[in-house]
């Protein structure tokens, strides 16, 4: 099962932060988020883009998941040679994600 | 007005410099607003703001305000909605004097108009040579430093509004203090109540980004479909004098409101929910509901503060570098393999031709240009090859496009639509500042 099946995502940009949202589409499922979807795994699955680490944020009464990704921008929104310097496709890639 | 009022209605008329004008449009005449707040100022917008005031000493605002002005002021001044907007740019008092005159010429005596300055830093940083969040310093940027502006917070736009202004023009401001603003005036809010403060930082970042929470930047055919996006209404935020908020927009436009929009706005660009850092309060999201209470209508509460940290948050624009580009594109049978040949062309010629360049990324858009070799590979029907380099002089780079450009007469069969490009980038970096930095002054012009 991909992660799009049960989650829908936005992702937003602060110098060369990336945040990425995971959020259920049904409250049941905000159990498996947090067992499924960890800061290591999506570390590991935005490897080739993110250069530090990864945080993780649970948000339990909106049933979503916040992650922080830093060094994930090309070095900045305002100077990154990316054709995507915000990283807003990062979402579609975190939906991605086998879980 | 005041404390009697039950609950104040605010319109948000634009999510950024660009955006749509008419939702403002329906906004004012049909969402029974009692303010109208337009968010136009991206991190890097102020310093070309700047760049353009220091060739013209009236320039250095908001390039649509005028336009945005126009469509909205006489019926905002019909319904007795008040406008508050950071248009001001690099330049608030130029943007009031402009908003004032175009009042005057649509016959709207009498309308105030405000411009709060005070926010340019730049003098302040230079004589204290402050860290940078890039590792540099103020001084290690020297000539290239362009601009340095604080996000101030919502004190001087309440004195604007409580001293009758009828529209409140700032240059940087906390994008939340626009809005936080009027609920500070209207509802008598004091300044250390960090629950109502976190509260309307929450109402002013769900709102902040116009459509974005209205259905805008959410669809996905067959798991979020979203209706008449051409049409998309923006939102307007009912709240309560406990700063409580329901999220709606006008009936019969585009998009809409749902638990699920709101929650994704609700996170943008957040790092930890518990900790989001204003210049007049430490808000905590972490413990806020979403609950659908109605057709577009979603209700939010929950929202707490802490004190705040005394310091803000200032951005410097400078001049980093230049970047040149060049794209071509490929399509039919072995498109890749011949935009990848294209590639590895470009790469031996700037090596041949000794092009001086700082950073390189070689790509093809449609196959790795957004997440490298992340995800499935399929062959592509079509691909258009990226060159793109960071170099010390715009003639530099413009030497990359016009090297893809020569692809066409000598690179593989069928390239096609090549484009080149070559800019000047001006970069933001940040710093904390005291808030006893910045003071802030309020004038107001009067349309005679």
């Amino acid at each position: 099962m991909k992660l799009r099946d049960i989650a829908h995502s936005r992702a937003g940009d602060k110098g060369d932060i990336a945040n990425i949202s995971v959020i259920a589409y049904a409250p049941g499922d905000y159990a498996l988020l947090v067992e499924r979807v960890t800061a290591e795994r999506v570390a590991a699955h935005f490897a080739a883009l993110a250069t530090g680490p990864v945080r993780r944020y649970e948000m339990p009464l909106i049933g979503a998941l916040n992650f922080v990704l830093e060094g994930a921008l090309g070095g900045g929104v305002t100077r990154a040679l990316r054709l995507d310097a915000h990283g807003k496709s990062l979402s579609s890639l975190m939906l991605d994600l086998e879980i | 007005m005041g404390s009697t009022m039950k609950t104040l209605r605010i319109g948000a008329g634009a999510g950024y410099s660009g955006d749509r004008i008419e939702p403002a449009v329906e906004l004012a005449e049909r969402g029974g607003l009692d303010y109208l707040v337009f968010e136009c100022l991206a991190e890097r917008t102020i310093a070309l703001a700047q760049q353009a005031r220091l060739r013209d000493p009236d320039a250095g605002f908001d390039p649509l305000l005028a336009a945005r002005m126009r469509a909205v002021l006489p019926i905002c001044a019909r319904n007795r909605v008040k406008i508050v907007t950071n248009m001001g740019a690099a330049n608030p008092a130029a943007a009031a004097r402009a908003t004032r005159d175009i009042a005057r010429e649509m016959g709207l005596r009498g309308l105030k108009v405000a411009a709060v300055t005070g926010d340019d830093v730049l003098d302040w940083l230079r004589a204290r040579d402050v860290g940078l969040d890039n590792g540099r310093t103020l001084a290690a940027l020297g000539d290239s430093v362009i601009s340095a502006n604080a996000y101030i917070g919502a004190a001087p736009i309440v004195e604007a509004l409580r001293r009758g202004a009828d529209v409140v023009i700032t240059g940087r401001a906390a994008d939340p203090a626009l809005f936080m603003a009027p609920l500070i005036a209207e509802f008598g809010w004091a300044m250390d109540d960090w629950g109502r403060l976190g509260r309307g930082a929450l109402v002013g970042h769900l709102l902040e980004c116009a459509g974005q929470i209205t259905g805008g930047y959410f669809a996905d055919p067959g798991f979020k479909d979203v209706a008449d996006l051409a049409r998309l209404g923006f939102p307007i935020g009912e709240v309560t004098p406990d700063g409580d908020l329901v999220v709606t927009k006008v009936e019969g436009s585009g998009g809409a409101v749902t638990a699920r929009t709101v929650k994704e706005q609700l996170l943008y660009e957040i790092h930890d929910p518990a900790a989001y850092l204003q210049p007049d309060v430490a808000a905590d999201f972490s413990r806020a509901r979403v609950e659908e209470i109605g057709r577009d209508r979603v209700r939010v509460t929950g929202g707490a503060g802490a004190p705040k940290s005394g310091l803000l948050k200032a951005s410097v624009g400078y001049l980093d570098s230049y970047i040149g580009e060049g794209q071509i594109s490929y399509a039919g049978p072995n498109a890749r393999a011949r935009a990848q040949l294209a590639l590895d062309i470009v790469r031996e010629r700037l090596a041949l031709t000794g092009a001086p360049v700082r950073e390189t990324r070689f790509e093809l858009i449609g196959v790795n240009a957004l997440h490298g070799e992340s995800g499935p590979r399929a062959e592509p029907y079509e691909a258009r090859l990226r060159v793109v380099a960071r170099t010390d002089s715009l003639a530099q780079a413009r030497r990359i496009g016009d090297e893809v450009e020569t692809l066409y007469t000598n690179g593989p069969a069928g390239g096609g639509g090549a484009w080149k490009s070559a800019r000047e980038v001006v970069a933001v970096a940040s710093a904390l500042i005291p808030v006893a930095a910045v003071r802030a002054v309020v004038a107001i012009e009067e349309a005679a």
